[in-house]
């Protein structure tokens, strides 16, 4: 297979008309990385036999080996919405008006079991399907952060307190849905940048399988990005920083808060993590909770990936205020 | 990244997910249940990956009409480097020693079912151990023989016994500390996987890294054993 790539790549560079100096392809430099990796493999593995740089390369492949079925899952069912659904059907569907379209999304999403990975890329496709901004933002942003598993994992985490389930619930649907009507306030759709896609006339599938291939590379190359900051954040920051915070009723809430943003954990897990860390409040663990599945390295770094980086360096700090301003509430209210 | 390129990727990347599948490997990183994710998904990008060929085995050259693909798709050659030439093992004991026993998740437990009187000694899970110690002050542990596995790590001087607990996948691993009371005939390295055979003790120890409590086992006897296929739990 290599090797019919290559005549191909031949053929066309012989038809081409002669350039001055010709770069080399991309199977070219691959094959020429492949070759160097298996050559350089015993001083790889000597260099990662350091204990630190170990737990590194560990917990980065055990990042990637979570998140990709999720991230494949997620660019299949994007790519499946743009190629066969027709392009009026959400209009349809939705209600007209985007400021009732916001709470309808966000019911949807907790309906759905989505994962982040997964949720990024399908709110892509909705844009691109004509769904109002605002409604797809609180969608991506509902579905991680409310559904039945995430339900049933914090109530599994959280036995005997089922508070914290209807808190969760509560903090995290409201703030995905206020998320919509700011976007309905403020938004701008120039700020979005939704990468193009090839136009295919000849028919869905070839549109399908060349937008698995294309958000595949795109949002997993961003992806590799976040997993790399996760692993170096869980690797590094020594756990005893953390315990002087949690005696503080506000630094409490917000160390968790920014906990959740750097370890990047997926939504069906992080219940667990929370309830761990027993020495802070409840709601300084609810805001760990709420903003996780909002945004954290990971999730901006494929925000940017889908929607332009100018739309997450807004979007970031924007759902990082809302998810904690949601928490805090919810938690005075409830906890 | 051409699309040549990719479909070798893809199928590096695919053929990755399906060989941590089946050699069993997959367990240093995530949970059992993760199989059933990290095999459709191998399978899915086998797929592209057939597809992409077959798509430029029939269209003529012309058909990628000079669209760039994103540059940032080379750093999808990190996780294949990773999983296919680096395969870095389970966490150990540096991970262990570097963060704070993870008991506490198991406070708020309603139940601790009483020991089997016909096992001697009854196998217990680490973490299962720590938790009737800790918060149930042992009352079912009295009376019994135990046997516990895990590997062996060094806090102040002194062996513990260790697990890692995983919530989700290893980067999230934590720790969950035993220490060791009695006579400990052999010297232990780290990292070193034991059975080790004892009895309840009442004495309780305070994690450094992050003040919680770590229980004691009372020790009979410690066996070098080999590391278990699944080192987590």
């Amino acid at each position: 297979m290599v090797g019919v790539s290559q005549d191909v790549a031949e053929r066309s560079a012989e038809s081409a008309p002669p350039r001055p100096r010709r770069r080399p392809t991309s199977i070219e430099a691959l094959a020429l990385l492949l070759v160097f990796g298996l050559a350089a493999r015993p001083g790889l593995t000597a260099l990662f036999g350091e204990p630190a740089a170990r737990a590194w390369i560990a917990r980065f492949v055990a990042v990637m080996v979570q998140a990709i079925p999720f991230l494949t899952l997620g660019v299949v069912l994007s790519s499946a919405i743009a190629a066969f659904v027709p392009a009026g059907f959400f209009h349809r569907v939705l209600p007209r008006r985007t400021a009732v379209a916001v709470p309808v999304a966000g019911v949807c999403g907790a309906v759905l079991p989505g994962c982040e990975c997964a949720s990024v890329p399908v709110a892509g496709a909705l844009v691109r399907r004509g769904v109002a901004p605002a409604a797809a933002l609180t969608f991506m942003l509902a579905s991680p952060a409310v559904n039945p598993i995430v339900v049933v994992s914090t109530f599994a985490a959280f036995p005997g307190q089922p508070e914290m389930v209807g808190a969760r619930l509560a903090a995290s649907l409201g703030a995905a849905v206020a998320i919509g009507w700011l976007w309905v306030r403020l938004g701008r759709t120039e700020w979005l940048r939704l990468p193009a896609h090839r136009h295919h006339d000849a028919g869905p599938w070839p549109a399908f399988w060349s937008g698995v291939r294309h958000d595949f590379f795109h949002a997993g190359g961003y992806l590799v990005i976040g997993a790399a900051i996760a692993a170096t954040l869980n690797t590094l920051i020594p756990e005893a920083w953390l315990t002087p915070l949690a005696e503080h009723p506000v630094l409490g809430v917000l160390a968790l808060a920014v906990l959740a943003v750097l370890v990047s954990m997926c939504s069906e897990a992080d219940a667990f993590v929370a309830a761990s860390l027993t020495q802070f409040s409840p709601t300084a663990k609810l805001a760990f909770m709420v903003v996780g599945p909002f945004i954290d390295v990971k999730l901006a770094a494929m925000h940017a990936a889908t929607f332009g980086r100018g739309f997450a360096a807004r979007f970031a700090p924007a759902v990082f205020a809302a998810a904690l301003a949601a928490a805090a509430a919810t938690g005075m209210v409830l906890l | 990244m051409r699309r040549d390129a990719q479909a070798v990727v893809l199928l590096l990347l695919g053929g990755g997910l399906l060989r941590l599948a089946f050699t069993g490997d997959y367990l240093d990183y995530v949970k059992p249940s993760a199989f059933w994710l990290i095999v459709p998904a191998g399978l899915a990008l086998l797929a592209v990956a057939a597809v992409t060929v077959r798509d430029l085995w029939r269209e003529r050259p012309e058909a990628d009409h000079g669209h760039r693909e994103p540059q940032v798709a080379w750093l999808l050659l990190a996780p294949v480097a990773g999983m296919l030439l680096v395969a870095p093992g389970a966490l150990g004991s540096y991970d262990a020693e570097h963060s704070g026993t993870a008991v506490s998740a198991e406070e708020h437990r309603s139940a601790y079912p009483e020991l089997p009187d016909d096992a001697d000694p009854v196998p217990l899970a680490l973490l299962d151990y720590a938790a009737r110690a800790i918060f149930d002050d042992g009352r079912t542990l009295e009376g019994h023989r135990v046997e516990l596995s895990g590997f062996i790590l060094y806090g102040d001087g002194e062996p513990l016994l260790a697990r890692m607990v995983v919530s989700c996948c290893a980067a999230d691993a934590r720790p969950v500390k035993i220490g060791l009371d009695g006579d400990l005939s052999e010297d232990l390295e780290p990292d070193q996987w034991v059975e080790v055979v004892g009895a309840y003790s009442p004495r309780q120890g305070r994690d450094a890294i992050n003040g919680e409590l770590i229980p004691y086992i009372e020790v009979e006897s410690t066996t070098p054993i080999a590391a278990p296929e699944h080192e987590y739990q």
